[in-house]
């Protein structure tokens, strides 16, 4: 599905240049959902925005379906982390999901009742007539993830989605991401710092090391589904799952297992 | 409604007052509202002053769009894109800095009096407010609504324009006023009609009630040019007005 091999990005040029990403290698598979965790300012974003086609990278590449990203491919959608500005402040909410819509092959009629199945299955069935400003963050989060389903992408890429939310909220969408991919087919790729939302959240956990980015490791989360806030959260495979990824995540040796 | 309309119970009280006042001052130059409105009343049935009126108005109108949908155009392509902005940038400051009276002595160079030089001077009054305004708006489109545009494959120039619609209204709403001014100084010294015409004449055979006719009805004019505008404005950016009360 996706393939990324030696992937680097240079900020700038010359002493005061950034190397944000390098030597990136990671391919995922149709139907997963990986999640990629790193410290603050590694270079997550733009890790996503090299395979959202947002920048083009200094060096390797990034395919999607075997297709070499130049530009943002059609079956793709992004949301993004500040909810408070990932909505157009000057369209209702229905009209937010449905604008997309208007370059697949649908009529106005077709459009809006996409945008008001998107929005049911976010559990906003009665929101569209609103403006995203009289909705809460986490709604207009909701909202950016209806707009997202709605035009059906092959692939997902969340940037720490959740990252701006009070915790229950959180929990919450948490559990709406997991129960959207049990709905529709598509392949996820969802950034966060959170370190218990990755191995909550994925069927597959990557590292990425402190800036310049590069994979540091690789896990794959073995735990029962469905999921549970409670019982995944207690189950002794999540605490030792947890610790593992903290420890990648700090710079430290993977115990031996 | 009423209730609102209460709040105006101000202005009768003020203009029984400036009536008081200039009847018992008998000042010639500042005649009482009771002799204005019977002037205005009196020209009304005598005279053609739609023959003013519409010319002016026209005037108004076809100048104040030419310039309002330049200013927009140039302002937003400037502000989007930096290159052009500093190489203009410059002349744009210099541009809108020249108090746009100060230049009809040029017009009147270069265009014919009438209509042109009327035209010209009220473009040039509407538009720098709109083009510094809507420069300004394009220039500071937040970066997360042009990402969401490319990913979604939305065209970037319709974001660009609404998310800078505060901004260019802001700029349109003060040229509005700016081109009534325009209007009026352009009449005065280059016209042989208009609203600005006629007071002219007034002034000349010293019929001070007809003078100050002229400037009641600008006044109304005023006044009513920008509750149209604000209407206008308030049902485009709505979504604007909630969200900053909020
Ligand atoms: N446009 C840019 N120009 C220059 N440097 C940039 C730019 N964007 C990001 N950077 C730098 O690149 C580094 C990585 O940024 P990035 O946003 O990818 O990090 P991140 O892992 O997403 O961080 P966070 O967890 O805080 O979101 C940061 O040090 C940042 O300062
Ligand atoms: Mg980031």
């Amino acid at each position: 599905m996706l393939e990324i091999s030696n992937l680097s990005h240079v900020y700038g040029s010359g002493p005061g240049a950034h190397h944000a990403i390098e030597g990136l290698n990671l391919s995922v598979a149709e139907g997963e959902l990986l999640c990629i965790v790193g410290p603050s300012g590694a270079g997550k974003s733009t890790l996503l925005r090299s395979i959202a086609g947002l920048i083009q990278p200094t060096g390797g590449e990034v395919r999607i379906e075997g297709k070499l990203v130049k530009q943002t491919p059609d079956n793709l959608a992004v949301v993004f982390q500040d909810y408070s500005r990932s909505l157009f402040p000057w369209m209702s909410v229905a009209d937010n999901v449905a604008l997309p819509l208007r370059r697949k092959k649908m009529d106005k009629q077709q459009r809006r009742a996409a945008a008001q199945e998107a929005l049911e299955s976010v559990g906003l069935a009665e929101a569209g007539k609103k403006y995203p400003f009289q909705l809460s963050g986490g709604m207009q989060q909701r909202v950016a993830i209806a707009r997202a389903l709605a035009y059906r992408p092959a692939l997902m890429l969340m940037d720490e989605p959740f990252g701006s939310v009070d915790a229950q909220t959180r929990e919450d969408l948490e559990d709406l991401v997991l129960q959207v991919r049990g709905h529709h087919k598509m392949t996820i790729v969802l950034i966060t710092h959170d370190i218990d939302e990755s191995v909550y959240v994925g069927d597959r956990v990557v590292v990425l090391s402190k800036a310049p980015a590069h994979v540091v490791g690789d896990l794959k989360v073995e735990l029962a589904s469905p999921r549970d806030q409670i019982t995944t959260r207690e189950h002794s495979d999540f605490v030792h799952l947890r610790a593992e990824v903290g420890r990648l995540v700090r710079g430290l040796e993977r115990t031996p297992a | 409604m009423i209730r609102r309309l209460a709040w105006y119970w101000l202005i009768p009280v003020a203009a029984l007052a400036w009536e008081v006042v200039t009847r018992s001052a008998g000042a010639v130059y500042f005649p009482p509202p009771s002799t204005i409105l019977a002037r205005m009343r009196e020209m009304a049935a005598t005279e053609d002053v739609a023959a003013d009126l519409v010319p002016s108005l026209a005037r108004l109108a076809v100048g104040w769009a030419l310039a309002a949908a330049a200013g927009v155009a140039l302002g937003v392509l400037l502000g989007r894109s930096p290159l052009l902005a500093k190489l203009v940038e410059p002349m744009v400051h210099f541009g809108r800095s020249v108090p746009p009276a100060a230049l009809l002595p040029v017009f009147l160079v270069f265009f014919k009096v009438g209509t042109p030089i009327q035209l010209a001077a009220i473009v040039y009054g509407v538009l720098w407010p709109v083009l510094v305004n809507s420069m300004d708006g394009a220039r500071h489109v937040d970066t997360q609504y042009l990402d969401t545009a490319q990913v979604f494959h939305l065209p970037r120039w319709r974001v660009v324009l609404a998310a800078a619609a505060p901004k260019i209204f802001a700029g349109l709403r003060l040229s509005v006023a700016l081109a009534l001014i325009m209007m009026v100084i352009s009449e005065l010294y280059a016209s042989s009609e208009g609203i600005g015409h006629r007071m002219r004449e007034a002034e000349g055979s010293v019929d001070i009630p007809a003078m100050w006719a002229g400037i009641v009805l600008l006044g109304v004019l005023g006044v009513v040019l920008n509750g149209l505008f604000l209407a206008v404005e308030r049902r485009a950016l709505r979504w604007h007005r909630g969200r900053t009360a909020a």
